[in-house]
């Protein structure tokens, strides 16, 4: 029947980076909100300005590949799982500011459908997930990219880079926001965040330039079309 | 894949992921772990409403079947979330503008 336990009895576990309500202050929730918001302001306005029409289903693609995706936690050392994020990956095919909207579009579903992350919290995975992991993502990229080279070869390295750096970053901010809410000391939180999430990031990596390789294999004109950031 | 359609592709390429999810890692992930073992884990608040808790779908008898149908009801919607959104920005950009 419908009605199952399961239903009634909450059990709910946070995800990989996913901020539930009650570790963040209301105050530090709320700034991350409103930085979230703008960030997301003005992505909707670049995204408006720059996106071609065969990137929307590429969104729509995206955002379903990264939420399934989302759920594969893979184990790393010490009983502990990661899984990917995506920001970077989604920001290498889809330039910063459409990849920050199709993040926005996993962290909100998984939040309001699936109880993954809070509700007051929201702005702060937000920001962590979707603004932060696509632009570091996209940025260490490009920079990568003027360091390797735009070779296939290279590429794959920058986008393993890319993403590894993208995860380590937004540890780094989720584990000040905890920090900054009071939850657990800063000297604490920050080293153990970091030190999991570098484990964490290599999965982040093999999966994304894993993507990243069968894209370029069967849809070269998908990876090439990738708007700017400027 | 050289078809208009090769969205489509992609889609169903998400949905097979979620066939593999109950085989997914139930171990405690990063910021859990973190937050067991420093301690602020029952800081947590428990959500005022439930939709599909823990990634399984209520209602299922069959536990990994509840996880793929989860994962698949997921797939859809933030396709269609992220579809839409996409939708409702194109089309102010046109052939051979500067950026």
């Amino acid at each position: 029947m419908i009605a199952s336990i399961s239903w009634l009895v909450p059990r709910l576990l946070p995800e990989a980076m996913h901020i539930p309500d009650g570790f963040l202050s209301l105050r530090i929730a709320g700034m991350a909100w409103l930085l979230s918001i703008a960030a997301l302001a003005y992505a909707v306005t670049r995204t408006n300005r720059q996106l071609r029409e065969k990137q929307v289903p590429l969104m729509g693609v995206m955002a379903a590949f990264i939420f399934a995706a989302q759920m594969l936690n893979f184990p790393v050392a010490g009983g502990t799982s990661g899984h990917l994020i995506g920001g970077a990956l989604a920001a290498i095919l889809l330039g910063p500011w459409a990849s920050m909207l199709v993040m926005t579009a996993v962290v909100l579903v998984q939040a309001l459908l699936f109880q993954d992350g809070g509700l007051v919290a929201m702005g702060a995975n937000i920001l962590n997930m979707a603004v932060i992991a696509c632009l570091v993502g996209y940025y260490v990229y490009a920079g990568a990219q003027r360091v390797l080279g735009n070779k296939a070869r290279a590429n794959l390295a920058s986008a393993f880079a890319a993403a590894w750096i993208s995860v380590f970053v937004a540890a780094l901010s989720c584990a000040v926001q905890l920090g900054l809410s009071g939850s657990s000391p800063m000297q604490v939180a920050l080293p153990a965040m970091g030190a999991i999430h570098t484990l964490i990031g290599v999965g982040e990596g093999l999966i994304t330039v894993g993507t990243l390789a069968f894209i370029t294999a069967t849809r070269r004109d998908l990876v090439e079309s990738r708007p700017s950031a400027k | 894949m050289r078809s208009k359609r090769w969205w489509i592709v992609g889609l169903i390429i998400a949905l097979g992921l979620t066939v593999i999810s109950p085989l997914a890692s139930g171990w405690p992930d990063g910021l859990e772990r973190v937050a067991e073992d420093q301690g602020f884990i029952e800081l947590q608040a428990e959500s005022f409403y439930e939709i599909i808790p823990d990634y399984v779908l209520p209602g299922v008898s069959s536990e990994a079947l509840a996880t793929v149908l989860a994962g698949i009801v997921g797939v859809l919607v933030v396709f269609g979330v992220a579809l839409g959104a996409g939708y409702a920005l194109r089309g102010q950009w046109t052939e051979g503008e500067t950026q």
